[in-house]
């Protein structure tokens, strides 16, 4: 890249970012297609598809009508903030893709073109900071709004976003104590070798699952969708946004899902190898299939988000922050100390893993019996809300 | 003007910009928003200076964790708009007008003294070249720094306990 001269970098930039900017929103649209059908197909009903192929025009439509659909802005909210809150939900989501390495490198006209935006040295610190900026966008949205419920969801969501960043940053600590000496996504994604044994999910299994829920928590999907909880606060944090606004909020949340799953895919899924094909072909070709292979595996993540969100039921919040503080987090730091410990010791990355499993699992039956043993009568605010809830959600605290 | 004095100044301008509309603006929600622009374009001059680390650290910490906790609060008490006359009486208006001088003349002995010192004026710009790395830092942190890099750590963690025994509630049940 150094040799490079500097038209063509800022053109090969340019390009770059265009493509990708596209696809993240070509990629919105089909995800909203895609959870439709696959929901549809998991509650045994047809799903949208009447319009074109298979419903794929579908999303087009719904952007349409959001665009035409009035845009409202009720008196009673703070104007300023109430229109800047879906754009300071958007741009973070979107800003974050610029670090993620979406392929080996591909070479056109003779120069080496590397697949990603940028490589800086902070990658993984830049991704953390963006998306506890996200925070914002729910929050504003919500005191802008001046309405209780409104309120109540960016609460909780703020509550909740910062819960669980926690878990997110300890979670990849792990992987930065057996990698090089930089935060670069490349550097992580190139370490991790060709072939699935080798990539981190498998080296720090506990951790590779606390981050993946706190990446869910983080997007605020179901199970982690208290934000906007439909049966309990109207629509949440956006209640009072529609047309355009509305649908801002809507792709912030879905481009987070493809930011997130690209991000779990580079640090733990091994990035754009896959058994040594991505080096099949020439060089122009070898980078296209990394680039598949990326995108692939990008999508599997993201079907498995979609599958998730139609699986599992919605924590209570107790259950929440009980789930984030007491089990995630532990685990979270129960892996640091293991692998940093074992690696010294051994440096051996079968005994790392298997290390990593084992005391996440003493530490979880730990804190499990704990809860078990010392469980107190519930406090008397507690008391009312569980006449509600469903006893059995009770019995898996 | 090469792109690095462009960008600090435009970094410059949007924190100074930023701080001087936290103190302006009347409502709390506004003043903690503008800090958060501020805390932006200071990360932005720690870039510049190669430390990105400390740029990372800006933005996580007090951009991503300490301003929502400030909006947390300033939503959870509904703080209304401020009137001057409500804050600048009595006694906090002799002391604000004590510091203030006191910081203008701080601001001004150090401008001019900047502006006499031919070592800063004439100084290249090298400061961009030399980036510190993550790594440096670590390595800093667990070999000469070690003792403080301990200490503040047990700072932090007596901080932590005492905050929990202050917010568990008298005649609350352990557990």
């Amino acid at each position: 890249m150094e040799n490079m001269p500097l038209l063509v970098l800022i053109l090969s930039s340019v390009v770059k970012i265009l493509i990708i900017v596209h696809m993240l929103i070509i990629g919105v649209m089909v995800m909203i297609w895609a959870e439709r059908r696959v929901s549809g197909w998991m509650q045994d009903r047809l799903g949208p598809n009447r319009v074109g192929p298979q419903g794929l025009l579908q999303p087009i439509a719904d952007g349409l009508k959001f665009m035409f659909k009035e845009d409202l802005i009720p008196n009673h909210v703070d104007k300023p903030l109430y229109v800047l809150a879906p754009a300071m939900l958007l741009v973070p989501a979107l800003v974050t893709v610029a670090v993620v390495p979406f392929g080996s490198s591909i070479t056109l006209f003779g120069y080496e073109i590397p697949l990603h935006i940028a490589d800086i040295n902070i990658g993984i610190l830049y991704i953390l900071a963006i998306t506890s900026l996200g925070v914002y966008g729910v929050v504003l949205g919500a005191w802008a709004s001046n309405n209780k419920y409104s309120l109540l969801g960016g609460l909780r969501s703020s509550a909740q976003m910062i819960s669980y960043e926690l878990t997110l940053g300890l979670g990849i600590i792990g992987i930065l104590m057996l990698t090089g000496n930089t935060l670069s996504l490349r550097t992580i994604a190139v370490e991790q070798g060709a072939y699935p044994w080798q990539w981190n999910f498998l080296i720090h299994f506990p951790a590779f699952l606390a981050f993946t829920t706190a990446m869910f928590a983080e997007t605020n999907r179901l199970p982690f969708d208290l934000a906007e909880a439909e049966q309990e606060l109207v629509a949440g944090y956006h209640t009072e946004y529609s047309s355009m606004k509305f649908a801002m909020f809507f792709m912030a949340e879905y481009m987070n899902m493809i930011v997130g799953s690209a991000v779990t895919v580079t640090l733990f899924l091994g990035g754009w190898h896959f058994f040594g094909l991505e080096n099949v072909g020439g060089p122009v070709w070898s980078g296209l299939i990394s680039f598949g292979i990326f995108f692939l595996k990008t999508a599997i993540f993201l079907f498995v988000f979609i599958w998730v969100r139609w699986t599992l039921p919605r924590f209570r919040y107790d259950q929440l922050m009980n789930f984030g503080w007491k089990f995630l987090l532990p685990v979270a730091l129960t892996s640091i100390v293991v692998t940093g410990t074992l690696w010294i010791m051994t440096g051996s990355r079968l005994i790392v893993g298997i290390g990593n499993v084992v005391a996440a699992f003493i530490v979880v039956s730990i804190v499990a019996g704990l809860l078990v043993m010392n469980k107190a009568p519930e406090p008397a605010i507690q008391d009312d809300d569980s006449r509600f809830a469903p006893t059995a959600l009770d019995a898996i605290e | 003007m090469n792109p690095e004095q462009i960008l600090f100044i435009l970094f410059g301008a949007v924190a100074l910009i930023g701080a001087i509309a936290v103190i302006s603006f009347r409502h709390p929600i506004y003043s903690a928003l503008s800090l958060i622009v501020t805390f932006f374009a200071q990360a932005g001059l720690f870039v510049l200076l190669g430390a990105h680390f400390v740029a990372a650290a800006q933005v996580i910490v007090y951009a991503g964790a300490i301003m929502v906790l400030f909006l947390f609060v300033i939503m959870l008490l509904n703080l209304g708009t401020l009137s001057v006359k409500g804050v600048m009486s009595g006694k906090l208006k002799g002391l604000a007008i004590i510091l203030g001088i006191l910081f203008a003349a701080e601001g001004i002995y150090i401008a001019v003294n900047a502006l006499n010192d031919t070592a800063v004026a004439s100084a290249e710009p090298t400061a961009a070249a030399v980036t510190t790395t993550t790594y440096d830092i670590g390595e800093l942190l667990f070999s000469k720094y070690l003792l403080p890099f301990e200490v503040t750590s047990l700072i932090l963690l007596a901080a932590l306990i005492g905050v929990i025994v202050l917010v568990k509630r008298e005649g609350q049940e352990e557990n």
